[in-house]
């Protein structure tokens, strides 16, 4: 078994099942039924192979595992895989998320079905591409890769102003990625190889690094997004159905945080600590101002991408304090972020295709006829506030440890945070499903059925399970965050040792 | 045994939550409050194993948080603060949840009610019994939701859910000053445990460290953080307006929540703290402050409501600045044997207006009540019990912690003692009004309710008289059995290490020698306040009216509890309402997307065009644009082959 490519067959497997579903002939509604069929069980075989590589995965080192490396595109430019402690969990929870996107869009979608299919098949191919890749040209095709078909499932499924939507999507990150791509090309120009642990350790010259920061933070600041360019994200949510907000939140986000650990901290130490304070200063605002804005907004989508934002500021904040606290928290933050936000665009949805509005003014007092809904949405909604106890408050609470270690301004914006995410959070809650039903049309509204009981229910036992138990999560991504963490203070030591020599 | 204690009540919370529809309501009750009982029992066993015998506990659960050097685990701690703790949360939890199943009878949602109280109860008991700042703050949080959930358990109310989420919301202003308070202490002393940060208490007294660019001294800091979280649950002055608000939940949650249990968290904590408090005399000021304005301004607005409830809840919130004061001059055992008794007589008083409430169908003002004492007579008695308690009546539970508190700060040395000494005695005399005060409006004189309301009036059902009867009797009793052992001789063996007192602290036995004169003026103050609210609601009834007219602002200003609300309402709740607009629309909408990507693709378009424009079609526009440049192109290159 050591020798199965188990990686690139995680990562295409899904690719088959798209092309599989190109092929499906016959008329419109056994094409949809088939290709419902064939994504769904694309995506749960994905998601047990990944399950069977994490749990052969040795989190005891820091090293990169299940390895695989061919000769691509000649003069250093292979086709390299491989996952370590910060990596592997991710490909976890980006095949863990596919079928319940698959099964979110199960009625809700039913138009061009088969090209809805295939779109979110090939996403999961290239998510999960970027997050095994160890090839910096293999991971730049991939990470940009991913923007086309998210796109189309906001341009082609989404909403009312999909198109307005989906080109500031576009716009925002493509001008990330030509800085990005620039830099890419200086790197290999001055290593001749775009194998990432040789990039990590061949220690670019301050100045230089300073560029290249600057190039992938152009980059990876878009993705995340951090204040201020996070004005796609609102819009990109609100008009994407509502698996694409899944996966949007649940995945793509990730990516920018994703690259900040794989690329920014460990190659560029020395920008990155010149840069932290900047970080800091963002993370603080992104925290505050979001969770103000966030306050303030009308539409249930909105108010939670938002919520993502400042979420996000945790993220950022926590993987440039350097600290394991601090990293192994923004790591853990994304992860649980995952799943919560995941599942509160799921009970947005869940509403929204009985009601066709995500108007908050619209509802009021859905306790009433939905019991379950309101306990589920209650649960996650504390998750989101960060109530110990649930997987929300881990990442949050260490992100916050770490900070104060570096910054105690940062950890005092941070903090604040908490009552913020209360203001917004329970007032959505109260609004949405408190109070009696006043509304017409909510009389009669039915609560979540089976299917949908049965999407939630895994990211519900996420949350709990580990909010009281992290541990199965701290202890795969140890080994890496610390390998990290000390090497990155190893080359700021050397880097002002030398300074001082002069 | 231990895991029993804790972890009974959210065997019951899980099965009533998720599976009440189906095993039904009776079954539910039955069940929690069977569980609870079982665990009070328990309670009690270890209440004497540990404080009579000094077997104190650690037990291990599971491993929580490990990261880099923070290890934080899940671990039960049972020592004889965590004991009295536990026989004062899980007895009164019980008697509540016993009594609610009369209380709560016609309610449609009872297993879900149950469900919570027993949820609330798990999670102040994990409060209880932490070992670590982080599950402290796991139960202090979970006690907020349970707080939060059973204030808007009439969730068709739109009061109770603005009560609901103004209670989560203040504490968590608390809570802000607590975690920073707990990252504080993890970058000074690299561990969240107890016994390894209350080990370097002294170093940290000593140094000094980097806070938000002053140089401050770490102790106090850190004291002060944690205090601030403390003040969030206990209701204190400036964090203390939920507390009123939150009686909009049902009057059992009020008694278990917001009377015996949740609102001394902070006290608790403080108390736990106690190595760290000792060492700082800056924090203890500033906890004798607070506690002191707190328990006269609570008590001041206490003299003038009207709702029964509301006045109830004053006094909680200034009996809790009592404890905070004991707790600043150093009398850590007095405050937690004010808890302790606290929790008996302010349960038994508020059960007891939920007794009034139910028999008068939900009427909670007292200008409609009256003249109820023949109709329930039970009820009444039981209130007088509360009411000697509270007010201080000599061998009653009160007289005993209460007393020893005024006492205390009388005694102390350190900081603002007589402040808090003033302060305190003034407040007795108002705490003995407002207690007589509720007593005769409810009870005595004419009843001012509809005829048709009061030939409803009827006693409680014995299912809520028994848990009165057992909190009256803990009200007429703990203080004498119990004050030898917590503040008496044999307070050192009682406490063992769980109480750290500084070796210069010897409030405990100072108190013992106060004058003549300090002993009598609680007792003063008590008949004073009882002979004025005689004269002004039993003699003279017409006298309170004519009292308010003429001190129209005075009475205005008490009434509307000093304008903190308004105030609040003034300089946040709408400035940040109007932030967050203008961020929105303003930040987001004009600057960002203005400038950014719309205003990218606008001059995009105006750009594109213009190029348009330029694409006339005529063949001699071309031809003249040609040979412009072509005149350009020969030009440039004759002036710069020349060189």
């Amino acid at each position: 078994m050591t020798d199965w490519p188990i990686l690139s067959t995680i990562t295409f497997l899904p690719l088959l099942g798209a092309l599989f579903i190109m092929l499906v002939r016959g008329d419109e509604a056994t094409i949809a039924n088939n290709s419902r069929a064939v994504a769904l069980w694309t995506t749960v075989v994905t998601l047990f192979l990944s399950i069977f590589m994490v749990a052969q995965f040795d989190g005891s080192t820091a090293d990169f595992q299940f390895t695989e490396r061919v000769s691509w595109l000649g003069g250093g430019i292979d086709y390299a895989m491989g996952v370590d402690g910060i990596s592997v969990l991710f490909v976890l929870l980006t095949t863990a998320l596919m079928p319940i996107c698959i099964l979110a869009s199960w009625t809700s979608i039913s138009h061009r079905v088969r090209e809805y299919m295939v779109a979110f098949l090939v996403l999961e191919t290239l998510m999960i591409g970027v997050f095994c890749a160890m090839d910096l040209v293999l991971f730049y095709l991939f990470f940009e890769g991913g923007l086309i078909p998210m796109f189309l499932i906001i341009g082609v499924w989404g909403g009312a102003r999909r198109i307005y939507a989906s080109f500031k999507f576009f716009l925002y990150t493509l001008i990330g990625s030509v800085l990005m791509l620039l830099a890419i090309l200086a790197m290999y120009w001055q290593a001749d190889t775009t194998f990432i642990p040789a990039l990590t350790e061949i220690g670019f010259d301050a100045n230089m690094q300073t560029w290249l920061w600057l190039a992938f933070f152009a980059s990876f600041a878009v993705k995340m997004p951090m204040w201020p360019v996070h004005t796609w994200l609102p819009d990109a949510h609100v008009e994407a159905p509502t698996a694409g907000s899944v996966i949007l939140a649940g995945v793509l986000l990730k990516m920018g945080g994703y690259g900040f650990l794989r690329f920014s901290l460990p190659m560029f130490p020395i920008a990155s600590d010149m840069f932290a304070p900047m970080v800091f200063a963002l993370s603080a605002i992104a925290i505050v101002y979001t969770s103000l804005v966030a306050f303030a907004q009308e539409d249930m989508k909105k108010l939670i991408a938002y919520s993502s934002v400042a979420h996000m500021g945790f993220v950022t904040m926590g993987l440039f304090t350097a600290t394991v606290q601090g990293v192994q928290g923004a790591v853990f933050q994304m992860l649980s972020h995952g799943w919560i936000s995941g599942a509160l665009f799921l009970c947005v949805g869940v509403i929204y295709d009985r009601m066709h509005t995500r108007e908050i003014a619209a509802y009021g007092g859905l306790v009433n006829r939905m019991p379950i809904y309101a306990a589920v949405f209650l649960l996650f909604t504390m998750a989101n506030v960060g109530l110990p106890g649930t997987s929300g408050f881990v990442g949050e609470f260490l992100t916050i440890i770490g900070a104060f270690q570096v910054s105690t301004w940062t950890a005092l914006f941070a903090a604040s945070g908490v009552i913020f995410s209360a203001v917004y959070a329970l007032s959505l809650y109260r609004r949405v499903s408190l109070g009696r039903i006043e509304h017409e049309g909510l009389e009669q509204i039915s609560d979540m059925n089976r299917r949908e009981i049965f999407i939630i229910a895994p990211l519900a036992v996420a949350t709990i399970l580990f909010g009281v138990w992290p541990m199965p999560i701290l202890d795969v991504t140890a080994s890496s965050v610390e390998a990290l963490v000390s090497n990155y203070q190893e080359a700021l030591a050397a880097h002002y040792s030398g300074l001082s020599g002069y | 045994m231990y895991h029993a204690i804790v972890f009974f009540p959210l065997v019951g919370a899980i099965i009533a939550g998720l599976f009440g529809r189906i095993i039904g309501h009776r079954r539910s009750e039955l069940l929690t409050s069977g569980l609870l009982v079982a665990s009070a029992v328990l309670s009690c066993v270890a209440f004497i194993d540990v404080g009579m015998n000094n077997h104190t506990a650690t037990v291990n659960v599971l491993s929580w948080i490990h990261s880099g050097t923070l290890n934080v685990d899940w671990v039960l701690r049972i020592d004889t603060l965590t004991a009295v703790m536990l026989v004062v949360v899980n007895g009164v939890s019980a008697l509540v949840h016993i009594y609610s199943i009369g209380y709560m009878s016609h309610d449609p949602g009872r297993s879900r009610f149950f469900a919570y109280l027993s949820l609330f109860t798990f999670m102040m008991l994990m409060l209880v019994t932490a070992d670590n700042f982080v599950q402290l703050f796991f139960g202090w949080e979970g006690v907020g939701l349970a707080s939060y959930l059973l204030i808007g358990f009439w969730f068709k109310k739109p009061s109770a859910n603005a009560a609901a989420m103004k209670a989560f919301v203040v504490n968590r202003v608390g809570d802000f000053g607590l975690i920073l308070g707990m990252a504080a202490i993890y970058f000074t002393v690299g561990s969240l445990q107890f016994d390894e940060v209350f080990a370097a208490a002294d170093a940290l007294a000593q140094g000094q460290f980097d806070f938000l660019g002053w140089t401050l001294p770490t102790l106090t800091t850190i004291c002060l953080l944690l205090f601030m979280g403390a003040m969030g649950k206990s209701a204190q002055f400036m964090l203390h307006t939920w507390l009123p608000d939150a009686m909009e939940g049902p009057t059992p949650v009020s008694a278990l929540i917001h009377a015996a249990t949740m609102v001394t968290a902070g006290v608790f904590l403080v108390a736990r703290c106690s190595p760290l408090f000792e060492l700082s005399p800056t924090a203890s000021a500033v906890v004798i402050c607070v506690g002191a304005i707190t328990a006269f301004f609570a008590a001041t607005v206490g003299l003038v409501q009207n709702d029964i409830k509301r006045v109830i809840a004053y006094s909680t919130c200034s009996q809790l600045g009592y404890m905070f004061v004991a707790l600043g001059v150093g009398a850590y055992q007095v405050a937690m044997f004010h808890l302790f008794t606290h929790a008996f007589f302010k349960a038994l008083l508020f059960l007891g207006a939920g007794s009034v409430i139910h028999a008068m169908q939900d009427e909670q003002d007292m200008r409609k009540m009256g003249g109820l004492r023949q109709l329930v007579p039970t009820t009444w008695f039981m209130m007088l019990i509360g009411t000697l308690a509270l007010t201080g009546f000599p061998l009653t539970a009160g007289f005993f912690s209460k007393d020893a508190i005024i006492e205390a700060a009388f005694a102390a040395h350190a900081g603002p003692h007589m402040f808090g000494f003033v302060l305190l005695v003034v407040a007795a005399l108002f705490t003995s009004f407002y207690s007589w005060r509720l007593m005769f409006m409810t009870f005595y004189g004419q009843p001012r309710c509809s005829t048709e309301t009061l030939s409803h009036v009827h006693e409680s059902p014995p299912v809520m008289l028994v848990p009165l009867l057992v909190l009256a009797l803990g009200a007429l009793g703990t203080g004498l059995a119990f004050s030898g052992s917590f503040i008496g001789d044999g307070q050192a063996t009682f406490w063992g290490a769980s109480i750290f007192t500084g070796p210069d602290n010897h409030v405990l036995h100072d108190l013992h020698n106060v004058p003549l004169w300090v002993k009598l003026a609680p007792l003063v103050m008590m008949l004073t306040g009882f002979a004025t609210a005689w004269v002004m609601y039993i003699r003279s009834p017409q006298w309170p009216a004519q009292i308010a007219t003429q001190n129209d602002l005075l009475y205005k200003f008490l009434l509307n509890k000093w304008y903190i609300d308004e105030l609040y309402h003034f300089i946040f709740v709408r400035p940040v309402a109007w932030l967050a607009r203008v961020f929105w629309k303003g930040g987001d909408g004009y600057v960002i997307d203005g400038f950014g990507p719309n205003g990218i693709a606008a001059n995009v378009l105006r750009v594109t065009q213009r190029f348009v424009g330029l694409q006339t079609g005529f063949v001699y526009h071309y031809a003249f644009v040609m040979l412009v440049g072509v005149a350009g192109f020969v030009s440039w290159f004759m002036l710069a082959g020349g060189h």
